[in-house]
């Protein structure tokens, strides 16, 4: 088990794309941390070159107390689990495990031990004798994990682990691989483009996005969940994490003797000074187009949360979405949609355009499934003020954010 | 997924009876060729259990007129008759010649196709075309200038010369068809043994060679059946009568018992036996999708 240090690493391809820029980032003992992020943004390169398999071109890994930048990957004592899988075709489940613990000379009885134990963890003891092409994907996944715990490595390095699997096995192996993560506590870095999948599985996580020629650099953010959540940096990270993804508008701030208003179309909303705490230097931009977010999660049907004249918005339903305990209403703001180039980012990442949002504002409030929601019908709906957002809609950070080197560190 | 889930209600009726048509085609065509180099071979089996009179009385078709016979193959295989060497020696002699002849060269492609395929080197590409160059060059050609050099290294009249001959003659055909197979091997299963701890010399001969076999075995019988069958590269550098291969020994049967066919029908079908045991012996490596399971997606 080790600590992996990354110091301003580079990486320039050969065809002289620059994948990888300034990417500095200490992954601890033990830790399990995401990397994330649209496709294209670094990723996979990222975890290649701690593995071995890309060059470095500038700065300095280190995995435990060694500097490995020319270390082979068979050298760095490093696991991997692909996307795909990789098992060896000609040979068994055992001898897809045992391959690597045979080339580093281990005796037979200790492979032994090794497989059994991995193989009881995963449950694929039944399986051991069979053929890769005689599995299905969800056991094939686990060979791939069984081959990787064996060794018994530094790290474990996966990339995209559960993207080949159906919804249903992905929930299933994401618990196992958090069990497994328990029960062994070897530092692991996951790539994955499910940002579900990153909060709940991360201790930490960071967030990439492709490099720019006014951005030399990936990382975004890098934090517990609960802080990329609750906490985002700028537009990107808020919009990339959080399912339904948090709602950007125009909006402008108005002082009013001690409070400060939030306005937009013909919405106007009182602003609780605990946002106002989190957003340093934010009372003195009142008057001038900020971009406000807010999370669908916080608001609610003003039936269940009690009148609130000051905090309450009168949405027309036009979409519901229920599932089960809660409802997801959908609504159109008479406002210009937020397009920056992070928005454009995000949503090219979704496979849309800046011009499919048309020129309103789509807007999704998350309600209790108690209250009866009929679609066309008029809704009071509750904002939680204290967890407004606020960024600068030129560079896209929060107002009053760390500076992005400090939120990378 | 989709088209073929949509395809149904568009083609039906019409475009089936097509694919009936067309279902029978492909075997239609197979079984067509199969007979025609089947039934010479056939004649040419029973021919060689009739004696002189009944070869020449009836047809081969007439199978049960003028009774069977092993005297052929006696009389081919050890008849003193024959001057020396006799058609044993020759069976042997192509036995000694072909199996280097054939191991030789693929030995030395699987090396060759697993450098150009998965070794990062200076100039790479322009060698491999340096070698599909070579494909072209004409066989005849070369006889002269090598004749030269083997006259010098004292390599004429030798079985490693004739070895090497074939394995020079093999291994542009071969790299080529070994390469591009063992490109196909998924980039991730490489990286995989890498990190399990694998230099190039593991990875080789643990993963891309196993998982060549397909390419190999068909390589294997396309070499081997060439040497057996080799007449002028025999005559060209061998030139001694001892060393001579089963080809050579044919050749001599048709000049001495021109118009014995029960004889030289009995010889032809010798040498054919020891292809027919490899090629059979080897079909089983023929499996397709031999990657199947290795990755998904
Ligand atoms: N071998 C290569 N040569 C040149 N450019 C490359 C190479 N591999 C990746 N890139 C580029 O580097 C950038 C980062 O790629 P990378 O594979 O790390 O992205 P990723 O975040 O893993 O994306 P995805 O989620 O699609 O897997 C992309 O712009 C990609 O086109
Ligand atoms: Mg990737």
């Amino acid at each position: 088990m080790a600590e992996i240090r990354m110091d301003d690493l580079t990486k320039i391809y050969d065809d002289g794309t620059l994948a990888v820029g300034e990417f500095t980032l200490t992954i601890e003992d033990g830790e399990f941390l995401v990397l994330v992020g649209p496709s294209g943004c670094g990723k996979s390169t990222v975890l290649r070159m701690i593995a071995g398999l890309e060059d470095i071109t500038r700065g300095e890994m280190h995995i435990g107390d060694n500097l490995v930048n020319d270390v082979t990957p068979k050298d760095r004592d490093i696991a991997m689990v692909f996307q795909n899988y990789a098992l060896y075709p000609h040979m068994t489940v055992r001898d897809n495990m045992a391959f690597g613990l045979k080339l580093r000379k281990t005796p037979k009885d200790e492979i032994r031990r090794r497989v059994a134990e991995a193989a009881g963890i995963l449950e694929i003891t039944d399986l051991l004798d069979r053929k890769p092409k005689a599995l299905s994907g969800g056991q094939r996944q686990r060979v791939a994990m069984g081959r990787a715990i064996v060794r018994e490595p530094a790290a474990f390095l996966m990339d995209e682990p559960l993207s080949n699997l159906d919804a249903k096995l992905r929930v299933q192996m994401r618990a196992e691989l958090e069990r497994i993560h328990n029960r062994l506590e070897t530092t692991t870095v996951y790539v994955t483009h499910d940002q579900v999948e990153a909060m709940t599985l991360g201790d930490r996580v960071a967030v990439l996005r492709a490099v720019s020629p006014a951005r030399p650099y990936n990382l975004q953010q890098v934090g517990p969940p609960h802080e990329l959540f609750n906490d985002p940096q700028n537009l990107f990270v808020a919009g990339f994490i959080g399912s339904p993804a948090m709602n950007m508008i125009y909006a402008r701030l108005e002082a009013e003797g001690e409070d400060v208003w939030v306005v937009f179309g013909d919405y106007r909303l009182k602003v609780d000074p605990r946002t106002l705490e989190r957003h340093p230097g934010l009372e003195n931009r009142t008057n001038e187009e900020l971009v406000m977010g807010v999370r669908p999660t916080s608001m609610e049907a003003s039936v269940i949360a009690g009148p609130d004249p000051d905090r309450t918005m009168r949405i027309t339903a036009e979409v519901d979405e229920n599932l089960g305990a809660e409802v997801f209403v959908h609504h159109t703001l008479n406002l210009r949609p937020v397009i920056t180039p992070d928005v454009e980012e995000l949503l090219a990442d979704a496979g849309q355009t800046p011009e499919s949002l048309g020129d309103t504002t789509e807007f999704v409030a998350r309600i209790s499934s108690d209250v009866d929601v009929t679609k066309g019908e008029q809704l009071d709906v509750v904002i939680d003020t204290r967890k407004l957002f606020f960024f600068d809609p030129k560079s896209g950070s929060r107002i009053g954010a760390r500076s992005a080197t400090a939120a990378a560190g | 997924m989709t088209t073929v889930a949509t395809s149904p209600p568009v083609t039906a009726g019409g475009p089936r009876k097509g694919g009936r048509v067309k279902r029978w085609v492909v075997p239609g065509v197979l079984i067509a060729v199969t007979i025609t180099w089947l039934v010479p071979t056939l004649g040419l089996f029973i021919t060689s259990f009739k004696s002189r009179a009944a070869s020449s009385q009836y047809g081969w078709w007439q199978v049960w007129q003028g009774g069977w016979t092993l005297d052929n193959y006696n009389e081919v295989l050890f008849s003193p008759s024959l001057p020396p060497p006799g058609f044993a020696d020759n069976f042997i002699n192509t036995i000694i010649i072909t199996i280097p002849a054939t191991i030789l060269p693929i030995a030395i492609a699987a090396v060759a196709a697993y450098a150009f395929a998965w070794l990062d080197f200076p100039f790479r590409n322009w060698i491999f075309l340096g070698v599909i160059a070579l494909l072209v060059v004409p066989l005849q050609v070369t006889w002269v200038p090598v004749l030269k050099i083997f006259n010098t290294l004292n390599l004429t009249g030798t079985f490693p010369g004739i070895w090497l001959a074939h394995t020079g003659y093999g291994l542009a055909f071969a790299i080529f068809l070994l390469r591009n197979f063992m490109a196909d091997i998924p980039n991730d299963l490489i990286e995989s043994a890498r990190i399990d701890g694998a230099g190039n010399v593991k990875i080789f001969t643990r993963i891309v060679l196993p998982l060549s076999l397909p390419a190999i075995a068909a390589l294997a019988i396309f070499q081997f059946v060439w040497v057996w069958n080799d007449l002028m590269n025999a005559l060209i550098f061998l030139q001694t009568p001892d060393k001579f291969p089963l080809t050579v020994g044919i050749r001599n049967l048709l000049g001495q018992y021109g118009n014995e066919w029960n004889l030289l029908s009995a010889g032809a079908f010798l040498s054919m036996i020891v292809p027919l045991i490899v090629f059979f012996a080897l079909q089983r490596y023929f499996v397709r999708g031999l990657t199947s399971g290795a990755v998904k997606g």
